[in-house]
């Protein structure tokens, strides 16, 4: 059957005095699109920052195909570092270069159709770059390494409805059964139909963790819906 | 791209999608459906939810299944028929349920309709 990629037993992460993540469990399917939604502070920044080892938990246990991030996983992982890890100087083929000097599963073919889809150019300057073709390079260094895990941390959030359609179509072209994809966002509305599976992370806790279809069939609305009711005033 | 409205599962709207398309004759029986890929990046779903459709439909036997070759409209008429005369049962049902919680009753119904078919006389 199904294997986990991804085991969190009782997870928590608290800055000085505030928990961002309560206790948290969850397990993660291999080859599944996830959705982990919440609005902003509900501890999805905080989750991500953990799988990928950019935080340590206060709390509980991790395993990224039986690791706890560190080296090990982080060559499974991808995802952006940083908001801001590419430098200004850049064009986009120095930011390709840059990510193939850096990670072994790089594949610079996939990058260039990548980049072709995406209607970007490799001469573009990064501080040229609007909103949405920065969420377009991202996706396309996230998406071009072979890895087990793609995280990707509100990649529609700001961008245009052309480019929007761009990323979604670049998530379902690439997704495959050997790997997992987990995607935060609060715009579910635009999203939820490229989601296996929904996490409802509301203060710092899984609220709501199912298949999206048995959701939308057992609660007889969207998962927009569904959000807008757990999240709502 | 498809709009997904109702509060459905999707893998039950892709469903009713290819039955569409089946029924108006826009896929004929023996016709190739569109790769799961194709159908998933047409409708921007995921490629796990428009698998589950098909694996319904043929569950269903309105399609089959070819290995390496693709999934097709199945070539029994008779299944097509049925499927025909099944859609059309379950939408003159409904209208007949909502008219009945409205207080009408089958006699005031036939009446309506026989109505609104001589005005498209």
């Amino acid at each position: 059957m199904m294997a986990n990629i991804i085991e969190i037993k009782g997870l928590s992460k608290t800055y000085f005095n505030k928990k961002a993540l309560n206790n948290v469990t969850l397990t993660i399917e291999k080859g599944k699109v996830v959705g982990i939604l919440g609005p902003n502070g509900s501890g999805k920044t905080t989750l991500i920052k953990i799988l990928t080892g950019i935080l340590r938990p206060s709390n509980g246990e991790v395993y990224i195909d039986g690791n706890k991030p560190g080296v090990a996983t982080k060559s499974i992982v991808s995802y952006l570092p940083d908001r801001n890890f590419l430098y200004d100087w850049m064009n986009i083929q120095d930011a390709i270069n840059f990510f193939k000097d850096f990670y072994q599963d790089f594949d610079e073919k996939k990058a260039y159709e990548l980049l072709d889809f995406m209607k970007l150019n490799r001469d573009m300057k990064i501080n040229s770059l609007s909103k949405g073709m920065m969420e377009k390079l991202n996706l396309t260094l996230v998406l071009s390494r072979n890895a087990k895990v793609y995280i990707f941390d509100e990649p529609i959030a700001g961008v245009d409805p052309v480019a929007r359609d761009q990323i979604l179509d670049a998530i379902i072209n690439n997704y495959n059964e050997e790997s997992t994809m987990l995607i935060t966002t609060h715009l579910v509305r635009d999203m939820e139909n490229i989601f296996d599976d929904v996490i409802f992370l509301r203060e710092g806790e899984v609220y709501l963790q199912g298949n999206a279809d048995r959701l939308r069939e057992e609660r007889n609305m969207k998962i927009d819906d569904l959000y807008k009711e757990i999240f709502g005033a | 791209m498809l709009n997904f409205n109702e509060n459905l599962p999707i893998y039950i709207q892709i469903m009713n999608l290819i039955k569409k398309r089946i029924i108006k004759g826009e896929l004929k029986e023996g016709d190739k459906l569109p790769s799961v890929r194709e159908l998933s990046t047409e409708l921007k779903v995921n490629p796990n939810t428009v698998q589950r459709s098909y694996q319904e439909l043929e569950r269903e036997n309105l399609v089959y299944t070819q290995r390496g070759m693709g999934t097709f409209v199945t070539e029994d008429q008779n299944i097509i028929k049925e499927l025909k005369q099944n859609v059309a049962s379950n939408l003159v049902n409904s209208f007949i349920e909502d008219m009945k919680s409205l207080g009408f009753s089958l006699e005031d119904i036939v009446t309506i309709i026989n109505d609104k078919i001589g005005e498209g006389k």
